[in-house]
């Protein structure tokens, strides 16, 4: 598998950089981590006629907890920092959940969670983590910086928002207000498979109350599917088993799987239900231990 | 796989263009002209002729292709060639001293930790970014390093038990030499 | 003097570490891709991307347009050098790039020889096919179909798309058998197409010297000599022009057996541009295109009697090969030894109809890492013997003992005619059931029971034939399956050994040099060996079905008797005696009257080069061509637990026991690591390993992303046993085990999962057992089928 062929620059200033995309007019993509697009290549399902590669622009390696509490990754920040950032488990639950299942830990020592997100893989992981947590990507472009939620940035599958003149510099993840909660599960069938059907849950509480509830679906769609409206029902009480109950359903409705050799559309719509279930009893089980 | 490295360009009209690459490989400075398509292990077979590095898939699966990038193991297939300028690469050539073998090839000989032997140059580059890190890692956690690596042949306990012995050997030899702990 | 130590000096019995390993751990492997030959091209093929269509036009004028590209195939110019198609091992016929239609997705249609292989990428690109779709027959029932389109009409005389109907056993007798029963029990599954997939694809180097017409291709095959047949009758060139090179293999399973269309475009290129041409397949060219296994929809009954006692068994086989019948087996069995089937069992009586059949699929039917579709034989009689103690509502452990052939019972004929050699079945079973804790595993089951999980015990017994085979069965293409060895004894005892079979990662290069050390006395270290090189090694029919041991292995002791037979002259004359006062222990020959007077074999050696007797022609060599009298019949016992979670159909192994008995180990450690890693593979079809397509004719499964191995995080552990029951007629007792637990492994899955499922009235899953599978099961209570195309929403 050989790729076609393309120019390749490797600026080592962001302003070099959006100023290459400006000139390509489209025809020219980022080379992040790296670990998606270059089996594109390989495949010779995507023949860009550039790359500019990134991973010499200095300052986007950041993993980094703001004063607010708040996260920004960094666009060259791989999966394998977040698996290794032991001090993510208490603030970022999901996050920590997540980074581990991220394809295979020689893949995660490349990718990275921004290029995943622009990715926009349907079965991907990061978008419906980042989507459940309400949180944002910064894109820089020659007239400067803008942040768009990922709930917004996701267009479809393997579609984002960005301008072609435009980098993801960071994804940038909100503070929980209270205590933060949540977890990841995803069925796959070995390390490194694409999901079946994964879940992503981000909660905020103040004490046993849920004061914000978001959740994501991953690999039930045409698209990483936003079902923080299902979510609305822990909003504004204990998680009881009758909301669990009512989240699940919701996430389930709202989930759009199609039958493949993964499984049938009902069982992985079934696999959202257990999965919304097992996440949130498991929140409940934590908060009765904790109280 | 000339043309790649040294012929170019054919004629005028086809001059395609390269890129100069310097990398430091198993401790020794390298410096080649590439196209910017060329992918890393492609690089280091043809190019260095290190043929010890194997390309198995297309798909970043297998990990037959590992290297270990600035000490971290990477897919040498699911990177440009070019992505390596300026930065240190060693490959299955050298993981052996001058005159010993390494601990971990030594584990995957006594262990069996191999039949054909395809996967096994990967496997033991994973296993000693594994064992750098983690000089004493549980079966566990040694099967969990490894499951970017596809085996066939060997199935995977007697190399889980080949890690686990180089694991051993070499938390030995440091106690020896009062390093470590 | 004391004798030696056989274990010291590398003997039978001893775990040697392995000699090709230090090539292996140094990345000093030396693999054809690894091969680079001065002026070498390189080759790309361009594939279909649909299963069925006529071709209309092929356009490659912009290809040839690339700089760097040196010739572009395509079928019309293949068949003007009469090579558009080509004999496969089955006596049927394959197209080497399609000429009138193409009949599956990745078919040969082009190829591109260029200076790299980027540049033959690209030049494949710019080639323009215009394809007319032709409905698509993807599974045996469309195949039948009476309004099915005809796929071979390439072939005079086909009709249909049956590929054969061919039966074996006693029809009539099996009747009396099921007239008599009290019960009788059925099963129907189908054995999904799976793909031996080595992590290393197929490739060729091909090198045409013009100025001595010889022909030397390197080239990943596991038996070189058959290629050297096939190429010769295929290119049209004498078999001594041709030389073929098997260097290091990247693992082989079966799937490195036949002949591919890129080794023949690959060494015509060669011959047209006089310069070497290197083609390597990528992954999905190597999943898509090269040989797949199984495949086989299976159903059958077994008549019962009420006290446990089988009295009869009706197998039919419907078999799907792909576009062409490339099975890679004897020529006798069209499919394969599908009748060893119940061979462990002492059954009155049998009887297997069997019918093929072509779809629009790839091409096979390899024997994946088993002995000729042992593998679904076997599985599909252990899932049959379960349901049958089910049926009969006997325990699985107790089912099996009242029917295993009895250990004073050998050799036995089977129910189809096979004649099995050895065993102590009932010994394997209690060292099973004892390691896996049988008897306390009700109790296990409750107590899971009350956490919501659902645990199994699944159990798997038996023996296969391995070792094809004796000459008046078994031929390739006519050629008889026996194998040779060839052993040169030089002057200081240091010796050269030379086999027609070819390792793989088997580890010939060690335990051959065991085998000699064996018989004698020569450390093993002394003794290198080498295989794959058709120059010079002696004919073989290569390595596959688990042959080497049995065949190979057995030459290698015979050529070493002959050894030791010439060496014994020669210290007759070192010690003034006559031959027959000359006696023999490990490494040295002595005088029987006076046991301190002896010489060694390395003085033997010395003698037969310096100091032979009047008469004696010179040299310490020789060459043994072995034709088995029998297959041999190692025996197996699989017992596997697993806990099911009902609510995802997500299954684990908690559990897995392995007792085998293969006859003598040569050395265990290499014993055991095959089993290891046949139990991997076993593991990989039960829970996740499949090719499928869609009604298109799309192949699911292309590349390792869909294709789905599994990695060292899921693969369970196995915990191993031994019985030894020696060969009787193998010459040091040894019998196959390469493959017995890929054979057995599978079943021992299933089993434990359908045993936890005992309480839904489920029959049957078929593999792969994924938890969607799973799942469906317990919710609707029914049999789920693997069935293909796959699932598709309406």
């Amino acid at each position: 598998m050989y790729p076609s062929r393309f120019g390749y620059e490797s600026p080592r200033a962001l302003d070099e950089a959006i100023e290459l995309l400006t000139r390509g007019q489209g025809e020219a993509k980022i080379l992040a981590g790296g670990q998606s697009l270059i089996p594109m290549l390989k495949l010779r399902f995507a023949s860009p006629e550039m790359l500019v590669d990134i991973n010499n622009l200095p300052g986007l390696s950041h993993l980094t907890v703001d004063p607010d509490g708040s996260l920004r990754v960094g666009a060259l920040c791989r999966h394998s920092q977040l698996e290794r950032a032991a001090a993510l488990a208490g603030p970022f639950p999901t996050i920590a959940a997540a980074a581990p299942l991220v394809a295979d830990p020689i893949v995660r020592n490349r990718g990275t969670l921004v290029g995943s997100i622009c990715h926009a893989d349907p079965q991907g992981d990061w978008a419906a983590v980042a989507i459940a947590l309400g949180a944002s990507v910064v894109a820089q472009g020659p007239s400067g910086r803008r942040r768009i939620p990922v709930a917004d940035f996701v267009s479809g599958p393997f579609q984002n928002v960005l301008a072609y003149d435009e980098v993801a510099v960071e994804v940038v993840f909100p503070a929980a207000a209270g205590t933060a909660a949540g977890g990841y599960l995803k069925l796959e069938r070995r390390v490194g498979d694409f999901a079946t059907a994964g879940v992503a849950v981000g909660l905020e509480r103040s004490g046993s109350v849920v004061t914000r509830a978001g959740m994501a679906l991953t690999g039930v769609g045409g698209a990483t599917i936003d079902a923080s409206g299902a979510a609305q029902a822990l909003v504004g009480g204990e998680l009881t088993a009758d909301r669990i109950a009512r989240a699940a359903e919701g996430a389930a409705a709202a989930a759009k799987p199609r039958s493949d050799h993964r499984g049938s559309a009902a069982y992985k719509r079934h696999i959202v239900h257990t999965f919304v279930t097992r996440i949130l009893t498991r929140v409940a089980d934590d908060v009765e231990r904790a109280a | 796989m000339t043309s790649l490295f040294e012929e170019v360009p054919r004629a005028e009209e086809d001059a395609v263009p390269v890129r100069t690459v310097s990398v430091t490989v198993n401790g020794e400075r390298r410096t080649v002209k590439v196209e910017p398509r060329l992918l890393l292990a492609h690089m280091i077979r043809h190019g260095l002729k290190l043929t010890g590095t194997h390309t198995g898939c297309d798909t970043s699966n297998c990990g037959a292709c590992t290297v270990l990038l600035d000490g971290r193991p990477v897919k040498s297939c699911t990177m440009l060639a070019v992505q390596a300028d300026g930065h240190e690469v060693t490959t299955v050539e050298g993981l052996a001293g001058q005159s010993e073998l390494h601990p971990v090839q030594e584990g995957f000989k006594d262990e069996h930790g191999l039949q054909c032997g395809f996967c096994t140059p990967g496997m033991m580059l994973t296993a000693k970014a594994l064992l750098d890190e983690n000089p004493d890692p549980t079966e566990d956690e040694v099967r969990w390093a490894l499951s970017g690596n596809l085996c066939r042949c060997t199935g995977y306990q007697n190399i889980v038990k080949s890690v686990l012995w180089a694991a051993k050997k070499q938390r030995a030899a440091a106690g020896e030499t009062g390093a470590g702990e | 003097m004391t004798a030696l130590d056989e274990i010291k000096i590398g003997g039978l019995g001893a775990s040697r570490r392995r000699v090709e390993d230090n090539r292996f751990i140094r990345g000093k492997g030396n693999y054809v891709d690894d091969i680079v030959l001065p002026g070498m091209l390189h080759m790309e093929i361009l594939r279909s991307p649909v299963a069925h269509a006529r071709i209309v036009s092929i356009d490659t004028s912009k290809a040839w347009a690339i700089p760097g590209v040196r010739l572009v195939l395509t079928g019309e110019m293949m068949a003007k050098r009469n090579l558009a198609w080509m004999p496969t091992l089955s006596y049927d016929t394959q197209a080497v790039l399609a000429t009138d239609k193409v009949r599956f997705q990745g078919q040969e249609v082009a190829c591109v020889i260029a200076d790299d292989p980027y540049i033959a990428k690209d030049a494949c690109e710019a080639i323009v096919v215009e394809y007319e779709t032709l409905p698509v027959v993807v599974n045996p029932e469309q195949a039948l179909a009476t309004d099915a389109p005809l796929i071979r009409d390439d072939k005079e005389n086909q009709q249909d798309n049956v590929v054969f109907d061919w039966e074996v056993g006693d029809a009539a007798g099996t009747d009396r058998a099921f007239a008599q029963a009290d019960l009788v029990s059925k099963i129907e599954l189908h054995y999904p197409r799976s793909h031996p997939s080595p992590i290393e694809c197929c490739g060729s180097i091909a090198d045409f010297d013009r100025s001595t017409s010889k022909l030397t291709v390197y080239m990943t095959t596991q038996a070189p000599h058959i290629i050297r047949a096939a190429v010769s009758l295929v290119a049209e060139l004498p078999e001594h022009m041709i030389r073929i090179v098997s260097p290091d293999i990247g693992g082989g399973f079966g799937n490195k057996v036949p002949v591919y269309p890129g080794y023949v475009m690959s060494i015509l290129a060669s011959i047209l541009l006089e310069r070497p041409v290197k083609w390597i397949e990528d992954k999905t060219g190597n999943l898509i295109s090269t040989g797949f296994g199984r495949d086989v929809y299976l159903r059958g009954e077994m008549a019962l009697r009420k006290d446990g006692k089988i009295l009869g068994v009706r197998m039919h086989t419907l078999s799907d090969h792909g576009a062409f019948f490339a099975d890679a087996q004897p020529s006798k069995f069209k499919i394969g030894l599908m009748h060893s089937a119940f061979a462990a069992y002492d059954i009155p009586a049998a009887h297997l109809l069997a019918r093929g059949v072509y779809t629009n699929k790839a091409p096979g039917g390899v024997a994946y890492r088993c002995s000729f579709r042992v593998t679904e034989a076997m599985f599909f009689q252990e899932r049959m013997v379960q349901a049958a103690a089910d049926d009969l509502g006997m325990d699985q452990a107790e089912f099996r003992r009242v029917n295993f052939v009895r250990d004073d019972d050998f050799p036995h004929r089977t129910a189809f005619g096979f004649l099995t050699d050895s065993g102590q079945y009932g010994k394997c079973l209690d060292v099973g059931l004892e390691a896996i804790g049988y008897a306390d595993f009700q109790e296990r089951k409750k107590e899971a029971a009350a956490r919501g999980r659902l645990l199994g015990i699944g159990i798997s017994t038996m023996t296969e034939p391995l070792g094809a085979g004796n000459s008046r069965e078994y031929d390739i293409l006519g050629i008889k399956m026996f194998d040779s060895a060839e052993l040169r004894v030089h002057m200081t005892g240091k010796a050269l050994l030379r086999t027609g079979a070819k390792t793989q990662g088997q580890g010939h290069e060690t335990t051959w040099a065991q085998i000699v050390a064996h018989e004698l006395g020569l450390p093993a270290e002394d003794v290198v060996v080498e295989e794959g090189d058709t120059d010079t090694a002696p004919f073989g029919m290569g390595t596959y079905a688990s042959r080497s041991t049995p065949v190979a292995g057995a030459a290698v002791a015979m050529v070493a008797r002959k050894i030791r037979a010439k060496a014994r002259k020669l210290a007759a004359h070192l010690l003034e005696v006559s031959e027959e006062d000359v006696e023999w222990e490990l490494g040295r020959f002595y005088v029987r009257s006076a046991p301190n007077r002896g010489v060694t074999i390395q003085e033997c050696a010395a003698a037969a080069y310096s100091n032979m007797p009047d008469g004696m022609e010179p040299g310490l060599e020789n060459v043994a061509y072995y034709d088995p009298p029998n297959l041999t019949w190692p025996f197996a016992c699989y017992i596997a637990t697993v806990e099911v979670d009902p609510q995802t159909g997500v299954w684990d192994v908690l559990n897995f026991v392995a007792v085998d008995d293969c006859g003598v180990r040569i050395n265990p450690m290499i014993v055991e690591g095959q089993i290891m890693g046949g139990l991997t593979e076993a593991y990989a079809m039960a829970s996740m390993q499949f090719i499928t397509y869609d009604a298109e004719g799309n192949c699911v499964g292309s590349n390792y992303m869909d294709y789905l191995l599994p990695t060292a995080w899921e693969t369970p552990g196995f915990e191993l046993h031994e019985v030894v029951t020696p060969c009787p007629h193998h010459p040091i007792g040894a019998k196959g085990i390469g493959e017995c637990a890929t054979v057995g492994g599978p079943a021992a899955f299933v089993n434990a999962v359908m045993d936890a499922l005992k309480g839904f009235g489920v029959r049957n899953i078929d593999m792969p057992m994924l938890p969607d599978r799973v799942h469906e099961a317990i919710t609707t209570g029914r049999d789920v089928s693997g069935h293909p195309p796959v699932r598709q929403d309406d």
